[in-house]
């Protein structure tokens, strides 16, 4: 059974975000099956479709697959999206694994009390100007190419993709002393099928506002 | 150059065990840089050897490989750890991923601070014996295999076994209602790769322990 893959999630970016994301940017058409109450989470617990009791979920190739990157790596595997042999892999790995640490700094501050979120606001930006966009600069300027491994799309440049432009919603200026993400961003974003995704009206899931935090609480 | 796998870490488990484990099972011989102090975290970020900085760092096989997922990924492919194709590979990532999770409760207990220790130790029990341990039972029972995934030996059974032995010195009797887990740590056990590891003088770490917590704080804050 063929079928589009679907997803399971609150209608939020959360630990979904970059599951659509690389759908999208393989030109995957999917469907999103939306939590909105704690009475959705507790179904789909009751009915034994959460391995871990748990979402992101994801029904893809007749799996009901859990955990995030378990199903970003199937995805980007299937895809071609995950490069040619096990070196690139494992760049591709540690691009993303810091791309994903740097997003996980971004993606709780709105459940953060006021003032550990300003302190915490204040370390992520630190870390993503010192830390990450410095390695991500660096790796592009070494070998000159649009990509970030193989000279080939893959995984790791959707995921930093992504990263940089949430770091922008917190800071519009982030990338100022950084001029090749900053082509990057610009060379990735005109990628058809991402281009298709940042325009309004796409799956992509806006940053997340207080009522919504609210809701989230609620059903977790 | 030696050839063999050079570990950076302090001399504890920490995000390095796994590692460790995985080597160990594959039979591969590692060599281990210990960080005492600060100094030496500070050392190794100053000549350019942590790509963010970090610990873990392995090097191998002409990489300075850093992030433990990644490492753990390069190992277990290059092991023939890692199933026969995409789907045994999404199974293992799906059951490594969950016992990662299980890992970092674990990790964390000893640095709770006292009046949060309780708490925390009945968190670690519940899931470990409601939402964890009855996944991989039902798994085994309902195959009927000796391994996981794909009736073959994988990284996921290491990892498996790494996590109920660090469940087991949190709570000796945790696996009082899991047979054939209980089975399945015996087996898994005995394979001669991993019955060295487990003997004293390998390159297993101990738990930690609550006095080293002050000098690990020094190297890491």
């Amino acid at each position: 059974m063929a079928g589009k893959p679907k997803l399971h999630y609150t209608k939020g970016r959360g630990k979904m975000e970059s599951i659509r994301w690389l759908l999208a940017a393989a030109g995957v058409e999917f469907e999103e099956e939306f939590i909105e109450t704690k009475e959705d989470l507790e179904k789909l617990r009751n009915d034994g479709s959460l391995l871990f009791q748990q979402v992101p979920m994801v029904e893809i190739d007749g799996m009901k697959m859990v955990q995030t990157r378990a199903i970003l790596s199937y995805i980007a595997a299937k895809y071609n999206l995950y490069g040619k042999d096990l070196k690139e892999r494992a760049w591709i790995d540690m691009y993303v694994e810091g791309t994903t640490d740097l997003m996980g700094m971004i993606m709780y501050l709105p459940f953060q009390p006021a003032d550990t979120r300003e302190k915490n606001l204040a370390l992520m930006i630190e870390r993503a100007t010192t830390r990450y966009f410095p390695v991500y600069e660096k790796a592009l300027k070494n070998h000159g190419h649009d990509y970030l491994v193989g000279n080939k799309l893959s995984w790791a440049d959707i995921h930093l993709l992504e990263a940089i432009l949430m770091a922008e919603e917190c800071k519009p200026d982030i990338l100022s002393a950084f001029p090749l993400l900053q082509a990057f961003k610009g060379r990735t974003s005109n990628i058809p099928t991402i281009k298709k995704f940042l325009q309004p009206g796409s799956q992509r899931k806006p940053p997340i506002d207080e009522n919504f935090v609210a809701i989230v609480r609620k059903i977790f | 150059m030696s050839g063999k796998p050079k570990l950076h870490y302090f001399n504890g488990r920490g995000r390095m065990e796994s590692i460790r484990w995985l080597l160990a099972a594959a039979g591969v011989e590692f060599e281990e840089c210990f960080l005492e102090t600060k100094d030496d975290l500070t050392k190794l970020q100053k000549d350019g050897s942590l790509l963010f900085q970090q610990v873990p760092m392995v090097e191998i096989d002409g990489m300075k490989m850093v992030q433990s997922r990644a490492i753990s990924n390069y190992i277990a492919t290059k092991y023939n750890l890692y199933g026969k194709d995409l789907k045994e590979r999404a199974l293992i990532d799906m059951y490594v991923e969950a016992i990662i999770d299980l890992n970092e409760l674990l990790m964390t207990h000893t640095f709770q601070p006292a009046d949060k220790k309780e708490q925390h130790f009945a968190t670690i029990v519940d899931k470990a014996t409601n939402r964890y341990f009855p996944v991989y039972e039902k798994v085994l029972k309902d195959h009927g295999q000796d391994f996981l995934v794909g009736n073959r030996f994988s990284r996921a059974d290491v990892q498996l076994l790494e996590t109920l032995l660090m469940a087991e010195e949190c709570k000796p009797d945790i696996l009082a209602k899991f047979p054939l887990l209980q089975s399945f740590k015996a087996r898994i056990s005995n394979i001669p790769t991993i019955k060295k590891f487990l003997q004293p003088g390998s390159q297993r770490k101990p738990p930690l322990q609550e006095k080293d917590v002050p000098k690990l704080m020094k190297i890491f804050h």
